[in-house]
């Protein structure tokens, strides 16, 4: 039983980060339709910008945290206006290629950089610990599942309750009706592109917590969540936040319980494999919107 | 006409590569009136209407909203300036409630940030909006299904809510593209219903296109015939019922009998 609850907790924390990331998906996928290649190397930004400003330039931790989550969400909007605005118009496809070719960049960049190895992200946790029952809990995943929380609720209260997110739904779900009644529809894109960045500084924050730390392979956790995505239904935040949650705990389960015969590393693909049989039932996903069409 | 005209369209050209899809359309439509474009199939009714709703740049010819130059205006600044406009396959928001399409119609008007008043935290501003939404939709008929998702409506209330959004736009002129198109008898009696209330009630300047004679020969003030892209005839309905031109572009060619037996 403790075995299961120190897996359940470890689980809930890795999935309470695969949903930051996911959502960053989300987000910007629901809005204009794009997979962000580059969110990976978003994560990886921020948490080397975190740990840049904390240990580098030595602000107060916190300090450093808000610092690096309005750069990377100025280096959203940026992208957005610097370059994927300029190819509105053109296939998907091009967008996306796109977002490859800039995370691609990123990451080679910060790794040329700051080097190949690990670096301190400057937390005022490190390994920090204490138990419950028998369960060991690390302070920073306390951290990361409190911070989570709170960004989603945040995230969640502008989506419903503000005119600007209420006209991320609208450009969602129709640009040229969204056009038509007065909503600057480029300006609603550069938001969900910040947002994307903002989300992706705290989920690389999480990522590079203990026992994880700074380093250029960061960014691989995007793709490690991008079953959290397809299987919440793509576009859909309520998806992506359940779906992240899904995978951590399968993940982490998985890696517990497996047998051997499966193989040593069969945890890496268990999100993969609960990501097929959800789409076998659902091929939309848990939320996602099955598209209606008159007939 | 005592007043100065609200929109003026001069010599409006375009063309698609060697294509034209319309060419030297020029009319005013005053403050008020209902004014419509009509023409068979393929006579460049939709293309006129997407220059005017600023979808197709037009190659030539200009268009004046009260005397300002309305082919320089931003896309999303259209709405500030009193022009609302709704779209054939319908321009709504599936998963939104109907309140809620309305709601986003008044983003232009909306100076602080709240529009929702699930938090509780409904203040003044916030309550004009939906005040005013709620009673666009009223005016529509369709206060009973205010909190229902649109996409769970059949589709001439889904239209209705598209027009209740337009209302609350709080617009001077109402573009509507093809307003009666797919809907059923009973569906099209109670649009064309609308569309006249919406000039006799709420005196908006209303331009529409449509392809339903019937329709347009019952609400509209004056009429725009186009035939191949061409202006062929304006007018009131009456004038346009008896015009030898528009009847040939309907109904083609007499056919004259003493030819064939000679």
């Amino acid at each position: 039983m403790t075995e299961f609850l120190q897996l359940l907790f470890q689980g809930v924390s890795l999935g309470s980060t695969y949903a930051l990331v996911a959502l960053g998906f989300a987000v910007v996928y629901r809005s204009s339709g794009v997979i962000n290649f580059a969110q990976g190397a978003m994560l990886l930004l921020g948490a080397y910008a975190v740990s840049w400003l904390a240990v580098d330039v030595g602000l107060s931790f916190a300090l450093a945290v808000l610092a690096a989550t309005v750069m990377l969400a100025l280096a959203g909007a940026a992208l957005h206006g610097l370059v994927l605005r300029r190819v509105v118009g053109q296939p998907t496809f091009v967008l996306v290629m796109i977002t490859i070719g800039v995370g691609i960049a990123v990451t080679h960049g910060v790794e040329a950089a700051f080097g190949p190895d690990r670096r301190l992200l400057g937390d005022p946790w490190g390994a920090a610990a204490f138990e419950v029952g028998g369960v060991t809990i690390n302070t920073v995943k306390v951290w990361g599942i409190a911070v989570t929380a709170a960004a989603l609720g945040a995230y969640f209260a502008f989506d419903r309750y503000t005119r600007w997110g209420l006209a991320m739904q609208a450009t969602a779900a129709d640009e040229e009706a969204t056009l038509s009644v007065g909503v600057p529809v480029r300006r609603v894109h550069a938001c969900t592109w910040a947002l994307a960045g903002a989300l992706a500084t705290l989920g690389g924050l999480f990522l590079a917590g203990f026992p994880g730390a700074p380093q250029p392979a960061l960014g691989d956790a995007a793709l490690r969540a991008f079953p959290a995505i397809v299987l919440g239904g793509l576009g859909s935040p309520v998806g992506a936040v359940v779906g992240g949650l899904l995978i951590g705990v399968v993940e982490v389960l998985t890696s517990g319980y497996a047998p051997d015969s499966l193989g040593t590393n069969f945890y890496a693909v268990a999100p993969y494999v609960a990501m097929i049989a959800i789409l076998l039932v659902r091929p939309y996903g848990l939320f996602g919107a099955r598209p209606v069409e008159r007939v | 006409m005592t007043w100065a005209p609200l929109i003026e369209v001069q010599d409006l050209t375009l063309r698609f590569g060697a294509i034209t899809a319309f060419e030297g359309v020029s009319f005013d439509v005053s403050v008020g009136e209902l004014f419509a474009v009509i023409g068979p199939n393929g006579a460049g009714k939709s293309s006129l209407f997407n220059a005017l709703s600023r979808v197709y740049e037009p190659n030539a010819g200009s268009v004046r909203l009260d005397g300002r130059d309305f082919l320089r205006v931003r896309r999303d600044r259209l709405a500030a300036l009193g022009v609302a406009r709704s779209f054939q396959n319908l321009g709504i928001f599936p998963h939104l409630t109907a309140l809620e399409n309305v709601l986003v119609g008044r983003h232009h008007l909306m100076r602080s940030g709240i529009v929702r008043s699930g938090l509780g935290l409904a203040g003044r501003e916030e309550q004009r909006h939906r005040a005013a939404a709620a009673d666009a939709l009223e005016f529509v008929g369709l206060a009973c299904h205010a909190d229902t998702e649109v996409q769970l409506l059949p589709y001439g209330h889904r239209k209705r809510v598209e027009l209740a959004r337009c209302l609350a736009m709080e617009p001077r002129v109402m573009l509507l593209d093809e307003p009666v198109a797919g809907m059923n008898a009973a569906e099209r009696v109670d649009a064309t219903r609308l569309v006249q209330r919406l000039r006799d009630e709420r005196e908006l300047t209303v331009v529409l296109v449509e392809h339903d004679m019937g329709m347009v020969m019952q609400v509209a003030d004056r009429i725009l015939v186009l035939d191949f892209g061409v202006p062929i005839a304006i007018g009131t309905p009456e004038q346009i019922q008896a015009d030898e031109r528009v009847i040939r572009a309907y109904l083609g060619e007499p056919f004259d009998e003493e030819a064939v037996a000679a």
